[in-house]
Order: C-alpha cells, then sequence, then structure tokens
C-alpha cells in the first residue's frame, strides 16, 4: 500500500460538510415547522377557526373609553383596532417627546456645578432603571392619578385643572359638579403616559451623560477659554459632537417605549394591545389578531428606526 | 498634632461642600430650592409612612406573598428547600473563604465576611418581626439563619480536612439542588403533585427568573454564535429568530404563548399556562442575551480563532477554549444587564392571568379588607425588586473588575 495522502470520505470533506450540516438542520426545521402547521391546520378545522378576514368586517360589540377617531359599539373590529392603534400611537409620539425632554434634563444635570444636582440625576437613574416598568405604571395609575380630587377640589392653574376625571386644558369649567373642556385627556391616558416618560427618561439620561462623555475635556476648554458661555459651549461645541453617540443611543430607547406602551392594559388604557385582548375574548381569532399586533408594533419599529435612521445621516460626521 | 488631624478633614470636608453646593449664585440657590423641595418631599414621606400607613397588609398575606396558594399541609417542603438552601450557602460561603486562592469563583463572593453576615443578621431578626409573623414560623426563619452561619462557620473551621478530590465535586451540589428544589416544589418522586397553577407569589417570580436565566444564556450564546456563523442557513435562521423577538413586545409573545401555543401542538400535549410563560419567558430574552454576547464575540480579534484553528483545534473546541472564555468576558455587563430585566419582565406574568408577585398583589388589592392599600404593597415590591436589581448589578460591576484586572476601570476601582 502506498501513502499517498487520501481526501478523505465524502462526509468528513471539508467541502461538503458545511453544507451535509446545514442541510440536515434545514431538513430538521422543515419538518418541525411542517408537524406544527399540520396540527394548526388540524386544530382550526377543527373548532371552525381557519384564516379569515372577514370577521374584521363585523359589529366589535364593545366600546372604548377613550378615543380619538369616532367610535362607538355598532361599528366593526378593523375601525375598533384601528382607534386602538392611534391611541398606541398617541401615547408612543407624546411619550418620545416627554422621555427626550426629561431624560435629555437629567443626562445633563449629571455634569451640572452643583453637586446635589449631580447627585440626585445620578439616583434618579439608578432608582428608576432597577423598578419594573410594569410596577410603576401601575403605581401611577393607582396610587398616584386615581387618588387625584375630583369636583371642586381638582388640582386648577389657570387654564389647566387635573381632577381624577382627567387632564383639562383650554379654559374647563365646572359644570354641574362635572370638569368640561375643548381638550380632555384621562386619567389612564396621563397614568401611561407619566410612566413611560419617567421610565423611559431614566435610560435617555444615560444616553445623553454617555454621549457628552465621550467628548473630550479639552473640547470644553478650549471653547470656554475662547470666551463662550457655557450654555453657548454646550449648544455649539459639545452637542453637535455628543449627538454623533446619542442617536444610535436614542434609536433603541425609542423602540423599546414603542414597545413598552403595550403595558397600557395594565393602567385601563384602550391602546392596540388592549383592543386586541377584548377582540380575541370575543372572536376567539387568536391567529389573526396575533398577525395584526405583531405586523403593527414592527411597522412602528421600522418606522421609528427609518426616521433615527436619518437622523443619524444628519448628525454624522461628513468627511471628505 | 494629632487632637487637629479631625479638624482638618472637617473643614475640607466643609469647604468641599460649600464648593459643591454653592459654587456660584445660580449654583447657591439651586441647592436651596432643591434642599428644600428634598426636605418637604422627605417629611411628607416619613409622616405618610409611620403615620398613615397601614402596614398591617403585608404580615396579613404573607404567606400570600411568598408562595401563593401553595397547599398549607405541604409547605413543609419549601422550608426543608429554604434549610438546604441557607446550608449550601454557609457551606460555599465557607469554603470559598477557606480557599482564596480559587480563581475566578471567589469573585462571585462578597470581599466582607463581617459585613454580608451582619447585614443578613440585621435582616434576618429584624423583617420576622416587622411583618408580624407567628412565633413559630419566626423562630424558623431565626433557625434557618443560625444553620447558615453554623454551615458557613464549620466549613470555615473544617474545609481544609475534606480530601481535594471531594472538594472539586463540591460545585456540583447546587445544581443537584437545582433539581431537589424542583422535585420538592413540584412533588413526584412519592411526594404529592402540587401543580404549577398553585405556585404563587414570590416563590413564582424566582422560579421563573432562575428557570428563564439558567436556560436563556446558553441559548443566546448559541444564537450569537449562529448568528456569527459562516453558514448561510445557521447566521439566516438565527437572524430572523433574534430580530423577529426584538421587533414585539414581550406581552404579545406572552399572548402568543398562552393562547397560540395550544393550538401548534397535537391536543393534549400542551404544557401548563405557567410553564408555557417561562418557555417563553427564555426564548424572549434568549434573542436579547444573543445580542449582548455578540457585542462580546466582535470584540475578540478575528486572528484569535484562526489560531486556534491553525493549532488543529476542531470549531468547537477553538470556540469553547479560545473565543468564548474571551467574548463573554467581555460581555458580562450587558448580558447580566439582560438579566436584570428578566427579573423585572417576570412582572408581565401578571397579565397573563398568573399570580406571581404582582399578580398577587393585585389579587390582594381586589379585596374589599385592603382596599386602598396600594401605595403600601407597591411600594414593599419596588424596594424588593430595587434590592435584588442592585446586587445583581454590583455582582455584575464587582465581577467584571475582577476577571478584568487589567482594564483601565479596574484599576481605577
Amino acid at each position: 500500500m502506498t501513502s499517498r495522502p487520501e481526501s478523505p470520505p465524502w462526509w468528513r470533506n471539508r467541502r461538503y460538510l458545511p453544507w451535509l450540516v446545514q442541510g440536515v438542520g434545514a431538513l430538521l426545521i422543515g419538518v418541525v415547522v411542517a408537524f406544527l402547521l399540520t396540527n394548526l391546520l388540524l386544530n382550526l378545522t377543527a373548532r371552525g377557526l381557519l384564516l379569515s378576514w372577514s370577521w374584521l368586517g363585523q359589529p366589535a360589540g364593545f366600546d372604548l373609553a377613550e378615543t380619538v377617531l369616532p367610535f362607538d359599539a355598532s361599528l366593526p373590529y378593523w375601525q375598533a383596532m384601528l382607534a386602538g392603534l392611534v391611541n398606541t400611537l398617541r401615547v408612543v409620539i407624546a411619550g418620545l417627546v416627554g422621555a427626550t425632554l426629561l431624560g435629555t434634563l437629567i443626562g445633563t444635570a449629571s455634569f451640572s456645578s452643583n453637586g446635589l444636582l449631580r447627585r440626585l440625576a445620578r439616583i434618579y437613574v439608578e432608582v428608576i432603571r432597577n423598578i419594573p416598568l410594569l410596577l410603576q405604571l401601575i403605581f401611577w395609575y393607582f396610587v398616584v392619578f386615581l387618588s387625584l380630587p375630583n369636583g371642586r377640589d381638582a388640582l386648577q392653574l389657570p387654564g389647566i385643572v387635573l381632577a381624577k376625571s382627567g387632564l383639562f386644558l383650554g379654559s374647563p369649567a365646572l359644570i354641574d359638579g362635572v370638569w368640561q373642556a375643548p381638550l380632555r385627556f384621562t386619567v389612564e391616558f396621563g397614568a401611561l403616559l407619566t410612566g413611560l416618560v419617567v421610565y423611559t427618561a431614566a435610560f435617555i439620561a444615560e444616553v445623553v451623560r454617555g454621549g457628552i462623555a465621550s467628548v473630550p475635556n479639552g473640547q470644553w476648554e478650549a471653547a470656554t477659554s475662547l470666551g463662550l458661555s457655557p450654555l453657548l459651549t454646550l449648544r455649539r461645541i459639545v452637542l453637535p459632537q455628543a449627538l454623533r453617540v446619542i442617536v444610535p443611543g436614542l434609536n433603541s430607547q425609542y423602540i423599546s417605549l414603542a414597545k413598552n406602551s403595550s403595558l397600557a392594559v395594565a393602567c385601563g388604557f384602550t391602546d392596540l394591545y388592549s383592543v386586541a385582548e377584548t377582540t380575541l375574548n370575543q372572536t376567539g381569532r387568536a391567529i389573526e389578531v396575533m398577525l395584526i399586533l405583531l405586523g403593527s408594533y414592527l411597522v412602528i419599529d421600522l418606522v421609528i428606526s427609518a426616521l433615527m435612521n436619518a437622523l443619524n445621516g444628519l448628525v454624522q460626521l461628513r468627511e471628505r | 498634632m494629632a487632637s487637629t488631624a479631625p479638624l482638618v478633614v472637617q473643614a475640607s470636608l466643609l469647604r468641599r461642600l460649600q464648593k459643591e453646593l454653592f459654587g456660584s449664585r445660580v449654583d447657591g440657590l439651586l441647592s436651596i430650592a432643591l434642599l428644600a423641595a428634598l426636605l418637604a418631599a422627605g417629611l411628607g414621606f416619613f409622616r405618610w409612612a409611620l403615620f398613615q400607613a397601614q402596614w398591617a397588609v403585608l404580615g396579613a398575606n404573607s404567606t400570600l406573598f411568598a408562595v401563593g396558594r401553595y397547599p398549607v399541609e405541604q409547605q413543609w417542603r419549601l422550608w426543608l428547600l429554604i434549610g438546604l438552601l441557607a446550608l449550601a450557602t454557609g457551606l460555599s460561603w465557607g469554603l470559598l473563604r477557606a480557599f482564596p486562592g480559587s480563581g475566578g469563583v471567589r469573585a462571585l463572593w462578597p470581599r466582607n465576611d463581617h459585613w454580608a453576615a451582619a447585614i443578613l443578621a440585621v435582616l434576618a431578626l429584624w423583617l420576622p418581626m416587622a411583618l408580624h409573623l407567628t412565633p413559630a414560623i419566626k423562630v424558623r426563619w431565626w433557625g434557618i439563619f443560625a444553620l447558615l452561619l453554623l454551615a458557613r462557620w464549620a466549613a470555615g473551621r473544617y474545609g481544609k480536612a475534606i480530601p481535594q478530590t471531594y472538594r472539586r465535586l463540591f460545585p456540583l451540589l447546587w445544581p443537584l439542588l437545582y433539581l431537589v428544589g424542583m422535585v420538592l416544589i413540584s412533588g413526584g418522586l412519592g411526594l404529592v403533585q402540587v401543580p404549577p397553577s398553585e405556585w404563587g407569589g414570590l416563590l413564582l417570580t424566582v422560579l421563573m427568573a432562575t428557570f428563564a436565566i439558567l436556560l436563556c444564556f446558553p441559548l443566546g450564546v448559541l444564537l450569537a454564535l449562529g448568528r456569527r456563523s459562516e453558514l448561510p442557513l445557521l447566521r439566516w435562521g438565527s437572524v430572523i429568530y433574534i430580530e423577529f423577538i426584538r421587533g414585539a413586545p414581550l406581552i404579545t409573545l406572552l399572548f402568543l404563548g398562552q393562547n397560540i401555543l395550544g393550538f401548534l401542538l397535537p391536543g393534549g400535549f400542551s404544557p401548563d399556562r405557567v410553564w408555557r410563560a417561562a418557555w417563553v419567558l427564555t426564548f424572549f430574552a434568549a434573542a436579547y442575551v444573543a445580542e449582548a454576547v455578540r457585542s462580546g464575540l466582535v470584540a475578540v480579534p478575528a486572528g484569535q480563532l484562526e489560531a486556534a484553528r491553525s493549532l488543529g483545534l476542531p470549531m468547537p473546541l477553538a470556540l469553547v477554549h479560545v473565543v468564548l472564555p474571551q467574548a463573554l468576558r467581555v460581555a458580562l455587563p450587558a448580558t447580566v444587564g439582560q438579566f436584570i430585566s428578566l427579573l423585572q419582565d417576570t412582572t408581565l406574568l401578571s397579565l397573563v392571568g398568573l399570580l406571581d408577585l404582582l399578580g398577587t398583589a393585585r389579587t390582594v388589592m381586589a379585596n374589599p379588607m385592603f382596599l386602598g392599600k396600594n401605595a403600601e404593597v407597591y411600594l414593599v415590591l419596588a424596594i424588593l425588586f430595587w434590592s435584588c436589581c442592585v446586587a445583581l448589578g454590583l455582582g455584575s460591576r464587582g465581577l467584571e473588575t475582577r476577571l478584568n484586572p487589567h482594564s483601565p476601570s479596574a484599576q481605577k476601582a
């Protein structure tokens, strides 16, 4: 026998091995998926729940406590879902603005020359980040907003009234013991928004802090020695550089805020998830409801990502 | 000379305070406003906590908060488990202390024994009193605490006498204890079955969190490796899985687990609601852990894997012995961060009708006897979650500095 180096058998050959492994893997996954889908089809057929979308046109039969679009129980399910989606969008957009403002404030406060303020900013972040959001939402709703006074005792500022029945804006008036105003937000909305803003602001503060810390000290010193005021230094010199680090970090925080808005159900706000849950309980259409839910949140995530990527393109350093 | 030393310290402290709080006129005004607000808030809180709040709701429901509706006549199993846990903790503590040179494991333990023991003692003595537990239960808690200290002392005193082969086997105690614990909790092997629907409160929260943390980590590592693999099927499979999970809110996935999983499996094969939620939590967290681990994998230079492969190590061994130890060290803070949010996410179980800590709290609130005691209960839950999360975070930071002794952050610490 000559000792000619033989190529290894085909099942150990480097050239085929990866494909062999992947082929077997694909086969396994295919079998599992086929098994699950067969079960799904069998189970759905057995219960008469095969995929169909016609139920979306049937009257919903439930009322929503709070909508922007006109809605009542006689309108179809798809309009209920739409109203829920609009509610979700409302709270997400308001939450993004609020959390960004508060987060930036707290993030910059950790660079204050005032030691007390600096420590309070750290304490805020460490306290809020380590308590579950759901617990915070429930706390805001049941402990804070639901114990607000009502009627005459409501908290009143010029043009603003905060009562148990909601937040009233634009010359509110007490008519028969009930507050009325052109613009009203419910306490459910208020609790959800407050909870989301307070929670997300802690994370955004960390992102902002990291961004500002990434700007070398020399930049501050140089700007100050040129005679720029601290505020102007921050706006003209530090922020443009910090934003390059901050914007990508904000993106993921914004997306988690959008996803966290689905916890609205804990404080009684009728967002998309809560409408979907009611719809499922009434129709039993689990698959369709699930697809709508996943699809909607995916689209919201993608839109936020696209906007933030565009913003990122604007703030990044353009080099020749 | 010696008598002036404290004076100097005091002066510098005062000066530092003055500089930090009243450095400029704006700072001074700000400090006064903040101090006033803090004082008002603090006074208000203490007045509420001492005179208005009714803490009896916690003591009256302590069993419910601890174990949910776990059958009373079977609760001795949980006591036994707690006793075993205390014993194992004490033994590990003492042995680790007796053999300080054992590398990475040492980093898992508190630096200062006396402080740790003192804090434990205060908690163990004060908590049962504060909760107004019945004398029998108080005595049990104190006994368990004494057992822990005794085990620690015994292991520290006689640990050196144990032959090395047995000592090597000692860490296996923990996985063994986990299995024993599962049997004790759920029954089987001659014990009466206690179905998961009767677990609740802290027991359910801790079980779900440990189960999901233990399982999501290996899954996450596999997914992260898959995402960086050169095999397209593996890579795309991992990418699709990770992005799908990360694109959906956890609550919709829990909802999927509760409502759709039953359709996907043949009739009767679907696991219990509690286990369904546990698996959803695990698979959810795995996607996030995968991203954390990936950030560590990216930090390992490609030359490491190439060098290992060129030395003839097969791919799995090269990954396990060369790449992963370096990657996981870098990924440690992010991974523990994910564990912390997983612990927080267990509260979402209450939204799909499980009676974890938060779910139990909500049922207690619904009881007319305890109506309006929201603030007390939720405050205590918040403190509990906060301390667990902070402890995890501190532990991870300590571990990080001890695992990377040459990193700049460790030198500073």
